[in-house]
């Protein structure tokens, strides 16, 4: 058997390139991930799934202005509803979703907004957004969550006025 | 010695005629499981359009999430997995020109699949287990469903003894060579499998059948997903390796052929086989629980495995070119029209790998942190899944059952001619089809949906839904033609078949590679370091700190 290795020049003439086209994806990659400011959800908490209801914020669902144009969610998801299912904001809001799920996973796609996360029971999740243009936003649950997933959706509708 | 030669002295020995009766006895599941999956399949596509079939399919379907979940378990878990466990052991035997290590054990293993699956099944069927085939607790399927697809797993894990045991016989026969390529690359598929398997039966042994049984009240849903992720991407290189496989050291023969290079091909499934696991997060860019920062070294490490996939598209491009140069090809791009298109298992292939090119580009997007932020959970990922594991996978499969059939019944195929409508058909159902799902996945329409009955259907999905239906009718139509064929060369087919396996040859042969391609341990222990390293941590935290405290739910 021949110990010495042959590399063809066709071989080592894809292969370079091959370590480069994949490095290359990486660093523009790295460039969106960490320069372009987006986030992925993170570690934000646990939640005793079965006490999700007494347990704040969840307790009161809801809107609420946390700073001027800044509002945070609080939203809990269930077979087959969002709660709050229809959230109204003034058109530039900075809007954080945090929210869980009483039962089965969940998830929350609003596409028009770019929010797309995960509801798991027992972890807290957060998901912020812009909302520049006026309009209704539909927000899905995207995670098949049982007989009436397909119901399961609501809408943020941004609205003029200041 | 090539495998070739090794072949060619054996083939028709009468010894394997055991290996071909094992082989038989997979496929014969593995079809049967592909059409229970593409009867299902049809009614989700025409659902879409607005045409619900599902009152029609009660009792025996119950809803179009039973539907889908029986879609899904059949054609993703069976059809592939008792496909390959069919023929790479046949590979394997056939390449090495000797019987499997164990005759015995083959068929244990087939039946302990085989049992588990008609374990599996009953609930499945009775509508007890409408889970999708990624079953995400809290949702809670019977306990048969979780221990049936269990010994389905363990089965696997006895394909890679076997193969292993195979291979070290031929070693002590052979001491000199080295190990073919079909075998070494089957053996190298199991093994990467088994390692990735090791998440998927830590989910079930420790979470998802004590808590079904009633043994433990709580589970813990992001514990589950990280566990089936740890397997769930690899499982996909489990099922597109076997076609690489086939890509490789069967397709160039058949296209006139020679394989360009064995050293190169060795070297992506020894990448594949180290890079293959420690990458499961970027399934889980959107899930809250784990740090952003893990989420990024998976991502980058999935962009790894674009490495070996880029050798794999060269080479197996580059013999293809081989065989059509040889068969009088001219020009930089119009030797592709000298193939054998006349070939039905040729021409499946070589569609397969025009398709697999797309969903490649398609992973390199759901890998991108950035951009999966657009498509996670979206009709996308039915658009991509149905592109590597729904073509390059299955049109593979498909076009190797054209010659191995025939082969394991000695028999031509029934007709060529509808063989070669079938996968013209497949490629062309697939390509309306899978450009629907991802376009409807751009506009943010939701997977695994009932949009027909769903409140919200957006107007801009409404002109590319009939799509869905039209794609999905004419992939009904070339699985019932494929069907038939098959049927028919089993029962009603009278002319012999006596052509041996198709392997190919090298230009580069095996010699060439280091000695270090054949040994396995030095590769065994990258692969486990790079996993520890990518999941050690984060499964260290969870399973010290979870507290499995989420009940079950039976919402279906």
């Amino acid at each position: 058997m021949r110990r010495s290795t042959t590399v063809y020049l066709y071989e080592l003439a894809w292969i370079l390139p091959s370590i480069a086209i994949p490095v290359g994806m990486l660093a523009a990659l790295a460039v969106t991930a960490l320069g372009a400011g987006i986030h992925l959800p993170g570690r934000d908490g646990r939640i005793d799934p079965t006490q999700v209801a007494q347990t704040p914020p969840f307790d009161e669902p809801g809107l609420v202005q946390v700073a001027p144009g800044r509002f945070e969610v609080r939203m809990t998801a269930q077979v087959w509803s969002f709660a709050p299912n229809e959230i109204r904001v003034p058109v530039g809001s900075t809007v954080t979703f945090v929210a869980t799920s009483k039962d089965v996973v969940h998830g929350l796609l609003i596409p028009k907004a770019n929010v797309n996360v995960m509801l798991l029971p027992g972890q807290i999740a957060r998901a912020t957004a812009r909302f520049d243009r006026p309009g209704e936003y539909p927000m899905f649950c995207h995670e098949y969550c049982g007989i009436a997933h397909h119901v399961m959706w609501g809408k943020v509708i941004v609205e003029t006025y200041p | 010695m090539t495998p070739a030669g090794v072949a060619q002295a054996r083939t028709t020995a009468p010894d394997l005629a055991s290996e071909g009766r094992l082989t038989g006895a997979f496929l014969l599941v593995a079809i049967l499981a592909l059409f229970g999956g593409i009867v299902t399949g049809v009614a989700q596509a025409l659902e879409h359009a607005g045409i619900n079939l599902y009152p029609w399919m009660a009792p025996l379907i119950q809803s179009y999430y039973h539907g889908l979940t029986v879609h899904g378990v059949l054609n993703v878990l069976v059809w592939t997995t008792f496909f390959i466990a069919g023929f790479l052991p046949f590979l394997t035997a056939r390449s090495l020109g000797r019987p499997l290590a164990s005759r015995a054990l083959g068929w244990a293993t087939f039946w302990l699949m085989t049992g588990g699956l008609l374990l599996a099944a009953v609930p499945l069927l009775g509508n007890a287990a409408s889970v999708m085939f990624t079953f995400y607790p809290p949702l809670k399927a019977h306990w048969a469903f979780y221990v049936g697809l269990t010994l389905v797993v363990a089965g696997t894990w006895l394909v890679t003894l076997n193969l292993a045991l195979t291979r070290a016989a031929f070693k002590r026969e052979h001491p000199h060579a080295r190990t073919p390529l079909p075998a070494f690359m089957a053996l190298a598929t199991f093994a990467m499998w088994s390692i990735a398997s090791l998440g998927l039966a830590a989910e079930m042994l420790f979470m998802l059948i004590p808590w079904s049984l009633g043994w433990v009240t709580g589970t813990d849903p992001l514990l589950a997903r990280v566990l089936f992720w740890f397997s769930g991407h690899p499982i996909v290189y489990f099922w597109l390796l076997p076609a690489y496989i086939s890509w490789y050291t069967l397709v160039p023969r058949q296209a006139g052929g020679k394989l360009f290079s064995d050293p190169m091909a060795r070297a992506s499934f020894l990448l594949f086989l180290v890079l293959s696991t420690p990458l499961g997060f970027h399934h889980q860019y959107t899930d809250p629980g784990i740090h952003q920062g893990w989420k990024m070294l998976h991502g980058f490490l999935t962009f790894t495995v674009f490495f070996p996939s880029l050798l794999t598209f060269f080479n197996v491009v580059a013999s293809l070119e081989n065989g059509a140069r040889a068969r009088g090809g001219t020009g930089w791009v119009a030797w592709f029209g000298r193939l054998p298109w006349g070939d039905p298992s040729v021409a499946a292939q070589v569609l397969a790998m025009i398709l697999f090119a797309f969903g490649g580009i398609g992973g390199l997007i759901n890998a991108s942190l950035s951009v999966n932020l657009v498509v996670h959970n979206t009709a996308w990922i039915p658009g991509h899944l149905h592109l590597t594991v729904g073509t390059a996978v299955t049109l593979t499969f498909m076009g190797i059952t054209y010659w191995l059939v025939p082969m394991l019944r000695g028999r031509q195929l029934w007709s060529v001619r509808l063989a070669q409508a079938s996968v013209w058909l497949w490629f062309g159902g697939m390509i309306i089809f899978s450009n629907a799902l991802h376009r409807l996945g751009l506009m943010g329409m939701p997977r695994r949906t009932m949009i027909g009955a769903a409140p919200y259907v957006q107007p801009e999905w409404q002109a590319v839904l009939p799509l869905v239906a039209i794609g999905g009718s004419i992939l009904f139509v070339s699985g019932l033609l494929y069907f038939a064929n098959m049927l028919l060369t089993v029962v009603a087919s009278r002319v012999p078949y006596e052509a041996d396996v198709p392997f190919a040859e090298a230009l580069s042969s095996a010699e060439h590679a280091p000695a270090l391609f054949e040994r396995w341990r030095p590769w065994l222990a990258l692969a486990a370091v790079l996993i520890v390293l990518a999941y050690g941590p984060v499964l260290l935290r969870l399973a010290v700190t979870t507290p499995f405290d989420a009940p079950g739910f039976r919402v279906w």
